[in-house]
């Protein structure tokens, strides 16, 4: 191979693409140097099993990720502000869309919420850390290689280009013979491993590690949301693995599953994809519908409305979420009974979902509302995801989606879905609960002008698409004439979606005006809420709860505010605490290069790393490693500082 | 550490229950994973192209055997546990030995036919029903061969150690994988082998 064909050459922009990573790693080795930073990040950081830390971790790779993303985004809209835009090739176009769609799917909603989930599942719940912390590490480390290894791809051996679905015989080797969709294959691979490790981390947290007297009916809703997420990704991600298991087979090693001869199959495929993709859909909105249900709570002053109905109509849309895959195939020619099947599934869906959109309204009903920045973000969320939700409803009819099917109807229908669904929810989450890990809130003005210019690009950026999919503009092309006239209204999309985007540098800036300018010593409850999480110090100290709490309802926290019921009693005991460790960390470097090392079919090497990593597991296997405790004294000793000696 | 002596060994503590708990959500995502699988293969097992179909290639003489060694290996590793719960180190040692060795021998059977068939021309690139035999055999196999090492590991930690909370929730947590394996293979010879012949 030749260093021409193993760098993506003959681009301008991404010869500066580039320069600038060159340049902002050695900016961070030098700065982590300069300022003496690199054992503080070893040992606070890149070695900690703390669910907090790892959470956090989790958002900060997220906003990245969302940043890049973004990019991806913007570098579209502009190809397609005019008629015959020579801003992006068919090529390039091609490699965009693939990977503005997985990195938003995959390396950027999923983080997001998996690092929510990380930072507040434990403390919503009254329990010291997940059931198995160095697991969670691996966890994370595994998405992260995953993450990287899929960014390197569009400078080292070319983007994907079929699609972030990817589909065959398009993205088989015949028809993508570079080796970006085996970039594809194996970092959604080594990225899904870990995921799959958080779902069955979370279930056993859930479910055992609860504080006495929260029973299952007892639990916020947000932990109930996660509960079910995690449920889908444990039985939707195995899906996925096989998936692109096989295209590795496929594209790497020559077999049939999904070429066009010798009896392979290509629409096998799709179904395997989607039997995935759909309920992937229901694991990065329901955490979302969580969150939002938390929050309106919160806002609101009441208790959630119909808490019951909330549950069983998230387990309904769990079952559903597996029965519905064919409808984003139905042009397939699977026939009316296929059809018919799917798009009555597909509809039936909407009920559970109205259940909840119905239960939040009542909640708001005559409840003291107060709009902070969380609670506009649910706000704007709920007819915003109507809309989403009526257009879906549109699609999910078998007979009129050959109209629509791949227009950008779709895209603006599954960014109306997927935006308040899922970016909402977890910006109104980040917003609610950064104070409970800095011990200060991110300032409201900054927040709530984030808010408008977010939610008014949004609006001004894809109601536009349903207009231009009806007229028949197709998803994914690259340019167009201008006789079609879709000229004008992509030309608005254009300019919401930079006002989008200006939007999020404004969240950005919001972190750095509030590090530097926020209020501290709120306290531990600065909005006054009613989750057990809350009646923790802010900052929550590394063990979480001194003593564990004692629930006696829902929403216990209000529960023994309003009826002056201590939450906690006893003595302060002796806290027993996970070791910090650097294999999960360096695991993630191995997983990288195995995965770098077979998209170029570097056989041996690859085996090396292979031999590494079960050598890393017989490793931990034989270790002997029981954590650490920290005295009743020392745990009395930080509590008094961190409450001022009140409680 | 709090110890619970009322339950067995490998669930008495709050981690070791958490444990053998959270194998169960793994092996309920393992079978999501081979049900994929089959669906894979079901999907394309008469889809041979130009190469051999199920009832050319496969030879019901190795199968039996391998079937008869994994089954018997299932039932001593059961008897291993049987031996962990009363406390019986050397008898517990000798079950995992044979539970082992009849993997080791499953896997040498397993592999032997994998190489007739290539050398009768029947590959992984040949045909889609061959690269869905291949890769369902190939993962099942590969579970059977991580079991071997994983297996291996926690014998020689027994031998160190003894029989503790921690290596008695090692052991009982291989043993699930193993049933598990045992299961796997029961459909691959019903559907795979026996269908295949008929």
């Amino acid at each position: 191979m030749k260093w021409s064909e193993f760098f993506v050459t003959g681009e301008p922009m991404i010869y500066g693409a580039m320069v600038s990573i060159v340049l902002v790693s050695l900016a961070i080795l030098v700065g982590l140097t300069y300022f003496k930073k690199w054992g503080y990040l070893w040992r606070e950081w890149l070695t900690t099993v703390d669910h907090k830390r790892i959470g956090v971790m989790y958002i900060i790779a997220a906003l990245i990720m969302l940043f890049r993303g973004g990019i991806d985004a913007l570098m579209m809209r502009t190809q397609l502000a005019a008629p015959e835009m020579k801003f992006l090739d068919a090529q390039h176009y091609n490699e965009v869309f693939t990977t503005h769609g997985v990195i938003m799917i995959l390396f950027m909603a999923m983080p997001f919420v998996i690092g929510i989930m990380n930072v507040v599942i434990p403390l919503q719940i009254g329990a010291r850390d997940v059931a198995f912390p160095r697991l969670n590490a691996v966890s994370f480390w595994m998405f992260f290689a995953g993450a990287m290894l899929f960014n390197i791809s569009f400078v080292i051996g070319g983007s994907p280009d079929a699609g972030w679905s990817a589909y065959f015989p398009l993205a088989s080797l015949e028809f993508s013979p570079t080796v970006g969709n085996n970039f594809y294959s194996l970092a959604l691979q080594i990225s899904g491993v870990g995921t799959l490790m958080t779902g069955i981390n979370f279930i056993v947290t859930i479910l055992k590690m609860r504080a006495p007297g929260m029973k299952l009916m007892r639990m916020p809703m947000f932990t109930w949301s996660v509960l079910i997420t995690n449920v889908i990704i444990v039985f939707a991600f195995p899906v996925l693995t096989v998936a692109l298991a096989l295209m590795m087979f496929d594209r790497i090693f020559g077999s049939q599953f999904f070429t066009m001869s010798n009896g392979g199959m290509d629409m096998l495929w799709a179904n395997l994809f989607w039997v995935w993709g759909h309920p992937e859909v229901y694991i990065v909105v329901l955490p979302a519908f969580g969150i939002f249900s938390d929050i309106i709570s919160t806002f609101s002053k009441k208790n959630l409305y119909g808490y019951k109905s909330m549950v069983v109509s998230m387990l309904a849309i769990m079952l559903l979420s597996f029965l519905v895959w064919a409808h984003h195939f139905y042009t397939m020619g699977a026939g009316a009974m296929v059809n018919g099947f799917f798009s009555i599934t597909t509809m039936a869906i909407a009920v559970p979902t109205g259940v909840k959109i119905f239960n939040w309204l009542f909640t708001l009903r005559k409840g003291k509302i107060s709009f902070t920045t969380p609670m506009l973000y649910a706000m704007g969320f709920i007819p915003i995801f109507t809309i989403g939700g009526v257009t879906g409803v549109m699609l999910a009819m078998a007979s009129a989606d050959y109209q629509y099917h791949n227009t950008m109807f779709l895209v603006a229908h599954f960014h109306y879905v997927l935006i308040p669904g899922t970016v909402f929810g977890v910006l109104a989450g980040m917003h609610y609960w950064f104070p409970k890990i800095f011990g200060f809130r991110l300032n409201e003005k900054l927040g709530k002008s984030a808010f408008w210019l977010i939610i008014v690009g949004f609006n001004v950026a894809f109601m536009p698409l349903f207009f231009l999919g009806l007229q028949g503009m197709t998803r994914r092309q690259y340019t167009y004439s201008e006789s079609t006239g879709f000229g004008p209204l992509n030309m608005i999309a254009t300019v919401g979606a930079f006002v989008l985007a200006i939007g999020f540098v404004v969240l950005v800036y919001n972190f750095y005006w509030s590090f530097r300018h926020s209020p501290r010593n709120e306290g531990g409850d600065p909005w006054d809420a009613r989750t057990l999480e809350w009646s923790t110090p802010s900052p929550v100290p590394v063990y979480n709860f001194a003593r564990v709490p004692e629930v006696h309802e829902q929403d216990a926290y209000w529960y023994s505010k309003k009826k002056n019921v201590p939450l906690y009693s006893g003595e302060y005991e002796s806290i027993h605490m996970p070791n910090n460790s650097g294999q999960p960390f360096i695991l993630g470097i191995v997983m990288f290069l195995l995965g770098f090392f077979l998209v170029f079919s570097w056989f041996i090497p690859a085996i090396i790393m292979g031999v590494v990593t079960v050598i890393m597991l017989a490793w931990r296997s034989f270790e002997r490693d029981h954590g650490y405790h920290i005295s009743a004294k020392e745990v009395m000793a930080t509590e008094n500082k961190l409450r001022g000696d009140s409680v | 550490m709090k110890i619970n002596d009322t339950l067995p060994l490998e669930y008495s503590t709050e981690e070791n229950s958490n444990k053998v708990f959270g194998f169960w959500i793994f092996l309920g995502a393992e079978i999501a994973l081979f049900s994929t699988l089959f669906a894979v293969y079901f999907t394309l097992w008469n889809r041979t192209g130009s190469g051999p179909s199920g009832s050319e290639l496969f030879e019901l003489n190795g199968v039996l055997w391998e079937t008869f060694l994994l089954l018997t290996s299932s039932f001593t590793c059961g008897l291993a546990i049987h031996a962990m719960r009363l406390n019986l180190k050397k008898p517990m040692m000798i079950f995992f030995g044979l539970t082992l060795l009849m993997g080791l021998g499953f896997l040498g059977i397993e592999i032997s036919e994998f190489v007739t068939y290539v050398q009768d021309g029947a590959t992984l690139q040949t045909s889609a029903f061959l690269s869905s035999l291949f890769v369902l055999l190939g993962t099942h196999g590969l579970h059977v061969s991580m079991g071997f090492l994983w297996g291996a590991g926690i014998m020689l930690q027994i031998k160190r150690h003894g029989i503790t909370p921690e290596t008695a929730n090692k052991s009982f947590i291989f043993s699930l994988y193993w049933h598990f394996l045992d299961v796997v293979w029961i459909f691959i010879f019903s559907f795979v082998y026996l269908k295949g012949l008929m």
